[in-house]
């Protein structure tokens, strides 16, 4: 840890360059009025040598007590990443098929055939589908309440969007499977029989399909991403504002010319942690995908599959080997969101810096 | 000096005339009903399909008619910025008619069962024809998890952003803070998969007589890695909120770092850190993944969190609308209902206390 | 290229309160007119009616008449975009487009009236960068980002982007009022320059600037917090300086009051 004296983001907040942060006392003279203060020492202004730091003070206690804490998240994301592969290991030696491309979840036969491909696929495809359609409409929402509606009401209605990304996925789970199931067969049939020409609308039979995972999906994604890219819109400077309207701007060439270049960094990043999110999603999945393991770009029948889910649905039954490969997929989506998540935050902080820097 | 305006070409940018035609105020309504006439006509004459479709074609005739007119009277700039303001408007409507039906589904088929047996009872010795039967046992799972992990979760929290946001610099404090973030966005159902693999599977069976030992406090440990990063971040924007003159002030006075961050700072950022505390712990109730894998879900009263299958409020949704038994959509309905009231009265309280201390700053 | 003001009982009002009351005066074509006055004495707002920038606010309206070339602003169908275009803006900080480079700020304005020529685009970049006594400073990297400028500069490329679209009348909200005395002194000459071409109003809080650049000088003042402001006094420059007709100007310029 270099104790260099710049901060670098936040100087400015902490008790940038007081002297205590270096583990000297802050004013000696007052820490000998202290209880924990030497005993011995002369009263304040006693006009004796200034008393020494302690080795072992209070101080330094509650530093490391800190430190520890902060260590200890790092700590828990290597842990996560050990006891997954020491459990993962094992099941994947017992694999008797290619865990990458097997297409079929056995690992309780004997002997274990298990395969994350098509779980793999039906996880990204689930999840790009769900953004595909939550993301423009997120957008849009977003740039109403920012900068369409009247001030009260885009406060209030965006107080509600943020209920709503708090609304627990099992609950969308259970809407999807018991109300919204009907609609979208209705919607399959009839794309299949107008639009079925195009591969993806294929025969049914309709159902549980990957559709409808991916408008549940959407629909849980769509408050995350609003309430996000709304903040970054709402940051937007009033000046950059001011200065498109004051050269004769429409509102949607402010909206183009001010706040979309300035939010995109922030744009980005909100949809990269919902796709996190969505890649995540297990629960309501569990509850609306077909759980079948084949790769299909036919979104309308029933089957669909992703990794969370598949670990929701297969945990009961798991024996040890089970428990293993189901480790193991998760494995590999905690790999796929760490890698999204990290290009997220990269982003962001990289938007952080160059915001601060032109400021 | 007139010269030089009669040389120069007007540029293209100058309007000659500071009025312009515009569309008179009936226009997109009489747009929108010829859209939706038109619309039916094309519906339900060519019979492709029902009432939804109508009001689907309908809008996008309407886009289309909406560009058309405003290009033909006010030129094209505005036509642009009357399309583009309808269809964010559009785009809020389109969002607001799901969560609508999620919240109507949810208030309708969640009252069928709320009745003080639902409250009372649990799941134990109720078979697949027995229309009762409660989810006791899954709001006492859900109280004791939650409660374990905000003790877990809390000190471990605030001094990992105290840490930071006080004493780290450098490259270490900027790791941390990178990983937390990061950390927001680890699926739950890994967490889950991490307890498992670790306290499940490896530490406890070493006082359980080597089974496998699922868990209310499992569920805890899987519930506080998912808390942690929420309540680091949250705590960490509100200190940094704190004025630096405060802590300056208290630095005079002669009043050491850690007493000046326990004393002055933190006290300070209360409010907020309660607000992200309590919006981490919302969060935490509504989660399924974990609580399915590593606390076992039973179906009888269990207060203890350390010994035996528990259950939680989600983790019963989800095993109800699992059952077969006719009678468990109504609990599952219910159950859900009352985990988004416990949810949501928790993210609202979070919300108001967030207000009333910005007012106060 | 230069059109005169006139101002007819505007007042304007922020929600419930009324900042500015019964404000009249006519500002001549291709001449400086300064503002000036105590904080709070509407003197911003009236400059923000002149282009409707003031009901771009939550709650604010407008008031009276404003004519320009004797068409009234306020007018029903008049196209606001077509107001502000005409009567562009420089604001009290530079606010050039952080996303943008120098080139893309200064043409911003023509980009949005739908001009697409990359050599109408670039010839009108550098007679407004030379126009705005930045072109020299510029010329070798239009392509950074106009954000890395000093601020001096940075006020002076949003001076030129103002100017780029060849506005009738400019308006500038104290424009130094975020800037170092010799980025002070190069935007004083540049309204010099500027006023063979425009009509220009500035709001300014140092009365040496109102002194120094003007030929027309407004007053504004206020009878207390609370109060709408008000016009106090309106003539030559020279005059209100050496001989104001009015007690509360007299005492502003002294400095007894404000």
């Amino acid at each position: 840890m270099g104790d260099t004296p710049q901060r670098s983001a936040h100087a400015g907040t902490g008790g940038t360059t007081v002297a205590t942060s270096h583990g000297w006392p802050a004013g000696a003279s007052a820490r000998v009025a202290e209880p924990s203060g030497n005993p011995g020492t002369p009263g304040p202004g006693g006009g004796d040598a200034l008393p020494r730091a302690k080795a072992f003070g209070a101080e330094r206690a509650f530093r490391g007590l800190t430190l520890a804490a902060g260590t200890f998240v790092l700590v828990v994301i290597a842990a996560i990443a050990i006891f997954l592969i020491a459990k993962a290991v094992p099941a994947l030696r017992a694999n008797s098929e290619s865990f990458w491309t097997f297409e079929g979840w056995f690992p309780n036969d004997n002997p274990p055939k298990f395969g994350i491909g098509a779980l793999a696929f039906g996880t990204v495809l689930t999840a790009l589908l769900a953004l595909l359609m939550a993301v423009p409409v997120a957008l849009g929402i977003a740039l109403y309440l920012s900068h369409y509606a009247p001030r009260r009401l885009g406060n209030g209605l965006g107080f509600l969007v943020d209920l709503l990304a708090a609304v627990p996925s099992v609950v969308f789970g259970l809407w999807g499977r018991d109300y919204f199931a009907q609609p979208v067969a209705d919607l399959s049939a009839w794309l299949n029989r107008y639009f079925g020409w195009i591969p993806i609308f294929g025969d049914g039979p309709y159902g549980n399909s990957i559709l409808l995972g991916s408008v549940v999906l959407a629909i849980m994604v769509l408050p995350i991403v609003t309430s996000l890219s709304r903040e970054v819109f709402r940051q937007t400077p009033t000046a950059n504002e001011e200065a498109a309207l004051a050269l004769g701007a429409t509102r949607w060439e402010m909206v183009r010319t001010a706040v979309l270049p300035y939010g995109r960094p922030g744009v980005i990043a909100a949809v990269m942690l919902g796709l996190g999110r969505a890649l995540g999603e297990t629960i309501a999945l569990a509850l609306t995908l077909g759980s079948t393991y084949a790769i299909s770009f036919n979104v309308l029948a029933s089957g669909g599959n992703t990794i969370a889910a598949n670990i929701a649905n297969r945990f009961a039954e798991a024996n040890d080997t089970g428990r293993g490969a189901l480790i193991a997929s998760g494995l590999v989506l905690f790999a796929i969101t760490l890698i999204v998540n990290i290009t997220a935050r990269a982003i962001i902080y990289r938007r952080r810096e160059f915001t601060e820097s032109a400021a | 000096m007139t010269t030089i305006t009669t040389h120069r070409p007007r540029p293209p940018a100058q309007p000659a005339s500071l009025r312009a035609r515009r569309l008179p105020g009936y226009a997109p309504p009489a747009i929108a009903v010829v859209a939706l006439l038109a619309s039916a006509g094309i519906v339900y004459g060519a019979g492709i399909g029902g009432a939804v479709l109508v009001v689907v074609v309908a809008a996008l005739l309407y886009l289309a008619g909406l560009f058309l007119a405003a290009n033909a009277v006010e030129g094209r700039r505005s036509a642009r910025n009357r399309t583009w303001s309808a269809l964010i408007h559009s785009a809020f409507v389109l969002a607001v008619l799901p969560l609508a039906s999620v919240v109507w589904t949810l208030v309708s088929k969640g009252s069928a069962r709320l009745d003080g047996n639902f409250f009372g009872t649990s799941m134990n010795n109720i078979g697949a024809r027995d229309a009762n039967g409660g989810a006791y046992h899954a709001i006492v799972g859900t109280l004791e998890q939650v409660g374990i992990a905000t003790l877990i979760t809390v000190p471990l929290g605030v001094l990992c952003a105290i840490y930071v946001v006080e004493y780290g610099r450098g490259r270490f404090a900027f790791t941390i803070r990178f990983f937390v973030d990061v950390m927001t966005g680890i699926p739950s159902i890994v967490t889950g998969l991490f307890v498992l693999a670790f306290w499940v599977l490896i530490v406890s069976p070493v006082f359980n007589d080597g089974r496998p030992g699922f868990s209310g406090f499992a569920a805890a440990l899987a519930l506080s890695v998912l808390m942690l990063p929420t309540v680091v971040r949250s705590t960490e924007e509100m200190l940094r909120l704190v004025p630096a003159p405060l802590r300056e002030g208290s630095y005079a006075l002669g009043v050491p770092k850690w007493k000046t961050i326990l004393r002055v700072v933190l006290p300070t950022a209360l409010p907020g850190i309660v607000t992200g505390i309590m919006l981490a712990i919302a969060r935490a109730a509504g989660e399924t993944a974990p609580v399915l894998l590593v606390a076992g879900g039973g179906a009888a009263i269990n207060f203890n969190p350390f010994e035996n299958n528990q259950s939680s409020l989600a983790l019963f949704v989800y095993q109800q609308a699992g059952e077969a038994s006719k009678y468990s959509p109504a609990r599952a309905w219910t159950a859900a209902l009352t985990l988004v009231a416990l949810v949501l009265v928790l993210t609202v309280a979070a919300k108001l206390l967030a207000r009333r201390n910005r007012l106060g700053r | 290229m230069a059109k005169r003001i006139e101002a007819t009982d505007v007042t304007a009002y922020y929600g419930g309160f009324k900042a500015i009351e019964n404000i009249n005066l006519t500002v001549e074509p291709k001449t400086v007119t300064a503002l000036i006055g105590p904080s709070g004495c509407g003197k911003s707002t009236f400059l923000r009616s002149i282009n409707r920038m003031h009901e771009v606010l939550p709650g604010a309206r407008v008031e009276g008449s404003l004519t320009i070339d004797d068409q009234d602003i306020y007018d029903r169908d008049v196209d606001v975009t077509a107001v502000r275009r005409m009567i562009g803006m420089v604001f009290q900080r530079p606010n050039p487009f952080p996303t943008m480079s120098i080139f893309e700020n200064v043409v911003a304005g023509l980009r949005l009236n739908g001009v697409r020529r990359k050599s109408i685009l670039e010839e009108a970049a550098e007679k407004a960068l030379r126009s705005a006594n930045l072109w020299d400073e510029v010329k070798d990297r239009l392509g950074k980002p106009g954000a890395g400028l000093s601020g001096g500069q940075q006020q002076r490329l949003c001076i030129a982007r103002t100017i780029a679209v060849e506005p009738q009348v400019v308006l500038m909200d104290e424009p130094c009022s975020a800037l170092d005395p010799i980025s002070t002194l190069a935007i004083e000459d540049l309204m010099f320059q500027l006023k063979d071409k425009f009509t220009i109003i500035i709001v300014t809080h140092n009365m040496q600037q109102a002194a120094r650049v003007s030929d027309r000088t407004a007053f504004f003042s206020i009878e207390k917090t609370g109060d709408p402001g008000r016009l106090i006094e309106y003539d030559n420059t020279q005059k209100i300086f050496s001989n104001p007709s009015q007690k509360k100007t007299e005492d502003y310029i002294t400095g007894r009051f404000g």
